[in-house]
Formats: structure tokens, C-alpha cells, sequence
């Protein structure tokens, strides 16, 4: 017995020590882990994939971790775009890997599998990759912050400048499943709202290889607009196949709501040349970015760091920024608190906020896709049509019907 | 060697009770090794790979469809525990039920036709569930069906404790398991491997040969049902992963890969599949690589499985 009370004793004598002693000693087995849960074989390795996990690891080297004592660890896993694999990883890395944060997630089906886990397991969810914005809407979680870019900020912000800039009558080709429905439907709100037309939509099944009729449609609509209501094959499918039309040659133009920088690298400037579409980051628009572009690349095969990678980099900066502060990570709500009540601020997105219901808040831009001509370099692919402020980029908070902002 | 070109002299089973024996001790140790989760999902993939591997193992029906069987049950067990509120054992028996009753439907229809009419009868219904999955309103869309409750089962077995949960997947994958057993070894059984073997001789020997199919094959889809119920109230998630037609194709790799027409192979097969797509998942693209090479050096040097060469080698059947 006495053996018991001894060790007893001395295992509290060891706490407290640890505890008045090193101010990182409350950060869980000393280790921050990083688990970057992303696609790495499919459609969405590119504007994710392995470029996130280099994103994550910049973002330590530049946060000096190293020097500041903490120590932090990567891991990386391919989800494979299944929810029920992506939600088996998160799992197995919280239960057993002891990983703290769980980043990126391309695939809102993903996503939303590991929001729930994230906040069954109370550890910390930065998404930058998925665009549901369920994910600060109904099915917001205190665990969670949603970085980059959502559905509803793509579609108004998309709506918005164009109507602005002119585009006041639309035509879409809109995919036949909810999330094409949402986009189209969250769209047409915003251009009817600005005073624009819509002039008619027709619905494309997923992952059709033939656009002609949709097409010829569209172009018999005379719509100064056609939006791309669609993701992925299809929005570069329908992209390829419009320029085969001549339908921006005739004086129409593409609206794609969903399209990134490696979209538009692999359709080739001849086919996207007039795109217009909303992002939340370009690497060409100043030095930081251009610096942070120059060192991703020859990490990341040459691809030039798209939103989602930069969005990654900035929420991990975040991220350590308030484990530094608060000297902990084992409690993911109290990690989110804190990350919510400092303003966020980073070489990539600026200054920044992080709301109640999980969303990011910083400007968005509207881009168009450079003629060949105007290309001067490699990567060399936007040209700002207007910058979408912060106070208008993203749904209001009172619209997004989030539990936690109700009290 | 004669006994074992006579599969029906009793003793000729005897060395599978103590391999069945073997495997349960073994998933009874299991958890405490190695992560419950990853060895839950296995267990519903192992049992879905069973219920198939009873359609081409031992009725020779190749479904090029069985997706739709587990998907639409993880669906129906996913809104039933979420949205109606069902215990999880009812939840379960409701996707179960709901793919039996699929499964009557799609059989009558492709068991009019055989080989690769067959397989492209159940595909093409198997797309046309998917499109469902895709466009009707409860189930989600792409999103899937979130945050399923696990809730009480029996109003006794607290499913949120993994524990609990696991042993759970076991039994149910355990009573799955044994009622293929039962059905093959049953006088049922030896006619659908005579169906297998030579179907006009069959309908020559006077068996009503549609109904023998039939019945496998509501058999098989309300097993793979079983496994997709269950599977929705582990993961708490239903998504259109496992309507889609690559899972049937999974399927068809776990039981070529483990043995088909072996009653181990497809639990063997199972859990090499799921391995290598939770363990290899750092690799990246390199999982999809793998499972192909895997398939061809499977397809190219045993042709009949894991268990089924070993199976061979000892002059038994597994």
C-alpha cells in the first residue's frame, strides 16, 4: 500500500511540476499533429492533393514552429473521395494516431462525414477543399472552420460582379443533381436580386459526354451570360465543348461556377480564354503570393498553388497561431473558440475574421481568363474583374440557419 | 482421394468447424490489436462479399449490380434510424427487408436471361438505383445521408461505445455467415451447384431452375442488404459511394481475389481489399494502382483465389 501512495505521490508531484514548469507541456503527448485528409488519385488531386500537404508543411516551416518549441507533425492520407474511407481515416487518426487537426477534405460528402466525427471526437476541422456550405449552414459545428470558399459565396459572388459589370441576361447548364440545382438556384436569386434576367436553364445529366444540344440551346438563348451550373469533368467538358461552338468567339460569355486554377491550366488558355468565374485567392496578384507561388511549385510537380492550397496554408497558420496562445490542443472546442476570437492574418488572405458559424470571412474576386496573347509567362492565366469586399462575399450569418449562432 | 472428389460424405466438412472455430477466436482477439473501426467495416464488406460470392460461387450468376443491394439498404437504414426514429435493430431488419424486396423484383427480371445478358440486366438496374440515390430528396444527393444516429439496440446495447458496437458487427456478420453455410450445405444448396454446374441437366432432373435462382438470388441481395444496413449505422453515414458501380466491382475483386466458390475466401478477400484501400490510403494515388496489380497477379497466377489455392494444396474444401 505504501508503494501505491508513494507512486501516487510522486506521479502528482510530476504534474504539477510539468504543469508550473513548461507552458507547452499541456499540448497533447507534446506532439501537434497534422492530419492533411485529402484526394490523391482522382479529380481533385490537383487542386488539392499532395499540393495541400506541401501548403501545411510551408505553413509550419514559416510559422517557426521548430523555434518556438512546438513541435509539429504532417500526416497525410487519400480519402478517395468515399465518405465512409474518409470518415474510417478521421477516426483511426483521432482514436489512435492522436492527430489534433484534420485539414483540407476535398468532396463535400467527405467533408460532412468528417465534420461529424470531428465533433463527436471534440478535435479541430479547417476545411479548405469542399464547397458545401452546409458546412457553416445547418450542419455548422463549433469544431469547425470553413477557410476558403463555399457554394453560396461562389454563386453571389459570381451573380453579383457580372450582373455589375453588364452580364444582366443568363442562360444556364445546369448538371441534374442537387448540387447543380442548388448553384443554379442560389445564382438566379442573385442576378434577379441585382435586376438581371434569366433567360432560361436546361438540366444536363452528370457526367454527359455530349453539351451540343445544351449548347445550341444556350446559344439560340442569346444570353450575354451562359453559367456552368457544374463541377469537375463536366465544367471542363462543357468549357471545351462551348469553344468548339464558337459561343465566346460569338460574343457570348462563360460564367463557370466552379473552377479553379488547374482547371483552366489543363484546358488550355485557347479553350478557357473569356471565362469569368469568383475565387478567393490568384498568385499572380502580389509579391507575398508571388513569393509563396515560386516556392510551392517545384514542390508540387510545377502546379501553381490554387485557393484551396493557399487556403490551407493560412488556416494552419491560424491554427498555430491560437495553439500558441492558448497552449493547448486537446480540447478542439476551446482550440475553435479561441481561433474565432482572434482576428486572422496571414501573408496569403490578409486580414481577416473568423464568425461564429465557422465561416472565414476576406474578399473574393471575380476573374477572367486572359486571352493567349495577353499571356505573358507560364501559369499566367487571370485578370481581376472586380474584388468582391468582404462584407458581401459570404451569406449572412442570419441566413445560414447555424445552430450556434442562435441563443 | 476419392472423398474429396465426394464433396457429400459428412466428415468431408469436419475440418471447416474448426476453421470456422479458428476465425471467430480470432475476431474475438482481434479488436484488442488492431483498430475496431477498420475491422467493423471489414466485417460488413466480408459479409457483403459472402452474400455474393453464394450468387457466383454457387449459383454461377455473375451480378455485375450487387451495389444497389447495399447502398439501398444503408439508405433505407440510414433515414430509418435518422429521420423515423427507429431503434438500430429495426433500422437494420427495414434495409434488409427493403433490398429483399429489390432483389425479387431485379431477379425476376435478369434471371430470365443468363451470362453476360444477366450481368448487364443487374448493371443496368443497378445505374438506374443510382440515378435514383442521385436525385431523390432524402437521400442527399452527393452529399449523402449525415450524422446517422447509432442509438440502443435491444433498448440494452449502447452502440456508441465501440466495444459494444464491434461485437454488434460481429454477430450479425457471424449469423450472415452461418446462414450461407446452412443454405449451401442444404439439399437447396446441391441443386444450385448442379445449376452451376449444368444448368439443362438440372431442368432435365425436373428442378424448377427459375425458382432455385430466384431464391438465390433474393437470398444473396437481402445478405448484402444486411451488410449495408449495418454498415450505414457504423459509419452513421449512407453515401452514393456505395451505390455506385465500382462497389460492385469491389466486390467482384474481394471474391475473386479471397476464392469464389470458397466459403472463407470472400472474409480473406475482404480484408485484403480493405487493408490495402485504410492502410495503403498514404500512398495516395498508388491504392488504385495497387488493387489492379493485385487483381491481375490474382487473375494471372490463382486463378482460384487465395483460399481456393490453398484449398487445392490441402485437398480440402474451404
Amino acid at each position: 500500500m505504501r508503494g501505491v501512495k508513494s507512486v501516487k505521490a510522486l506521479g502528482l508531484a510530476a504534474a504539477v511540476a510539468l504543469a508550473a514548469g513548461t507552458a507547452q507541456a499541456q499540448v497533447s503527448d507534446g506532439v501537434i499533429k497534422i492530419g492533411v485528409l485529402t484526394d490523391m488519385s482522382s479529380l481533385y488531386t490537383d487542386l488539392a492533393g499532395a499540393g495541400s500537404v506541401v501548403a501545411a508543411k510551408m505553413a509550419v516551416e514559416d510559422f517557426g514552429a521548430a523555434a518556438k518549441g512546438m513541435k509539429v507533425e504532417i500526416v497525410s492520407a487519400d480519402h478517395q473521395n468515399k465518405p465512409d474511407v474518409g470518415s474510417a481515416i478521421a477516426r483511426q487518426w483521432y482514436d489512435a494516431d492522436k492527430v489534433d487537426v484534420i485539414v483540407d477534405v476535398p468532396n463535400s460528402g467527405v467533408a460532412l462525414a468528417v465534420n461529424e466525427v470531428t465533433r463527436e471526437k471534440n478535435k479541430v476541422f479547417l476545411v479548405s477543399g469542399a464547397a458545401s456550405s452546409a458546412l457553416t449552414g445547418d450542419k455548422c459545428s463549433p469544431n469547425t472552420i470553413h477557410w476558403t470558399y463555399d457554394t453560396w459565396a461562389l454563386a453571389n459572388g459570381t451573380g453579383r460582379a457580372i450582373v455589375k459589370t453588364g452580364g444582366d441576361t443568363w442562360f444556364f447548364i445546369t448538371a441534374d443533381y442537387a448540387f447543380g440545382h442548388q448553384l443554379e438556384a442560389d445564382t438566379s436569386a442573385v442576378v434577379k436580386e441585382m435586376g438581371g434576367k434569366v433567360l432560361g436553364a436546361v438540366r444536363a445529366p452528370l457526367n454527359t459526354p455530349d453539351f451540343s444540344s445544351f449548347l445550341l440551346q444556350a446559344q439560340a438563348s442569346k444570353a450575354k451570360i451562359v453559367g456552368l451550373a457544374n463541377a469537375g469533368g463536366d465544367t471542363v467538358n462543357s468549357i471545351k465543348q462551348a469553344s468548339e461552338f464558337g459561343i465566346v468567339k460569338g460574343g457570348q460569355n462563360l460564367a463557370g461556377l466552379l473552377v479553379f486554377l488547374t482547371d483552366v491550366h489543363s484546358l488550355g488558355l485557347p479553350v478557357a480564354q473569356g471565362l469569368i468565374f469568383t475565387e478567393a485567392w490568384y498568385w499572380d496578384m502580389n509579391d507575398a503570393n508571388r513569393a509563396f507561388a515560386a516556392k510551392f511549385a517545384p514542390q508540387d510537380k510545377g502546379i501553381h498553388p490554387t485557393m484551396i492550397h493557399a487556403g490551407v496554408y493560412s488556416a494552419v497558420t491560424h491554427y498555430l497561431k491560437a495553439i500558441e496562445q492558448a497552449k493547448n490542443d486537446t480540447d478542439g472546442k476551446a482550440v475553435v473558440a479561441k481561433m474565432k476570437s482572434m482576428p486572422t492574418d496571414d501573408k496569403l488572405f490578409g486580414k481577416g475574421t473568423i464568425r461564429a458559424d465557422g465561416r472565414h470571412i476576406h474578399d473574393m474576386y471575380l476573374f477572367e481568363v486572359k486571352k493567349p496573347d495577353e499571356s505573358k509567362k507560364p501559369w499566367d492565366y487571370y485578370k481581376l474583374r472586380a474584388t468582391i469586399p468582404a462584407a458581401e462575399a459570404f451569406r449572412p450569418v442570419d441566413k445560414g440557419n447555424c445552430p450556434l449562432t442562435k441563443s | 482421394m476419392a472423398r474429396d472428389t465426394a464433396p457429400r460424405a459428412k466428415n468431408g466438412y469436419r475440418h471447416q468447424y474448426a476453421i470456422f472455430a479458428f476465425m471467430v477466436a480470432l475476431f474475438l482477439v482481434l479488436p484488442y490489436v488492431i483498430y475496431p473501426v477498420f475491422l467493423m467495416q471489414a466485417l460488413c464488406f466480408a459479409l457483403f462479399a459472402c452474400a455474393f460470392n453464394l450468387l457466383i460461387g454457387y449459383t454461377g450468376l455473375v451480378s455485375f449490380g450487387h451495389a444497389m443491394f447495399l447502398g439501398a439498404a444503408g439508405y433505407i437504414s440510414a433515414h430509418a434510424a435518422k429521420v423515423w426514429g427507429l431503434p438500430p435493430e429495426l433500422a437494420i431488419l427495414a434495409g434488409t427487408a427493403a433490398s429483399a424486396a429489390l432483389g425479387l423484383v431485379v431477379g425476376l427480371l435478369a434471371i430470365r436471361r443468363q451470362g453476360i445478358y444477366f450481368a448487364m440486366i443487374t448493371l443496368a438496374l443497378a445505374q438506374m438505383i443510382f440515378f435514383f440515390s442521385l436525385q431523390a430528396k432524402f437521400t442527399g444527393g452527393e452529399d449523402g445521408i449525415q450524422s446517422v444516429p447509432r442509438g440502443v439496440m435491444f433498448g440494452i446495447l449502447n452502440l456508441q461505445d465501440m466495444m459494444t458496437m464491434y461485437f454488434v458487427v460481429l454477430a450479425i456478420f457471424l449469423a450472415g455467415f452461418l446462414l450461407i453455410c446452412r443454405v449451401i450445405h442444404s439439399p437447396f444448396g446441391q441443386v444450385l451447384k448442379a445449376i452451376r454446374e449444368n444448368e439443362p441437366r438440372a431442368i432435365s432432373l425436373g428442378y424448377n431452375v427459375h425458382q432455385y435462382k430466384l431464391i438465390a438470388f433474393v437470398l444473396s441481395a437481402a445478405l448484402s442488404g444486411l451488410a449495408g444496413g449495418t454498415k450505414a449505422i457504423v459509419f452513421q453515414l449512407a453515401s452514393l459511394t456505395d451505390v455506385h458501380w465500382t462497389m460492385s466491382g469491389e466486390v467482384v475483386l474481394m471474391t475473386l481475389l479471397g476464392g469464389m466458390g470458397t466459403l472463407f475466401g470472400p472474409v480473406v478477400g475482404a480484408f485484403i481489399v480493405i487493408a490495402m484501400q485504410n492502410y495503403l490510403a498514404q500512398l495516395g494515388s498508388w491504392v488504385t494502382i495497387a488493387q489492379g496489380v493485385v487483381f491481375v497477379i490474382c487473375v494471372l497466377a490463382f486463378r482460384r483465389g487465395i483460399v481456393g489455392e490453398l484449398g487445392r494444396f490441402l485437398k480440402k474444401p474451404l
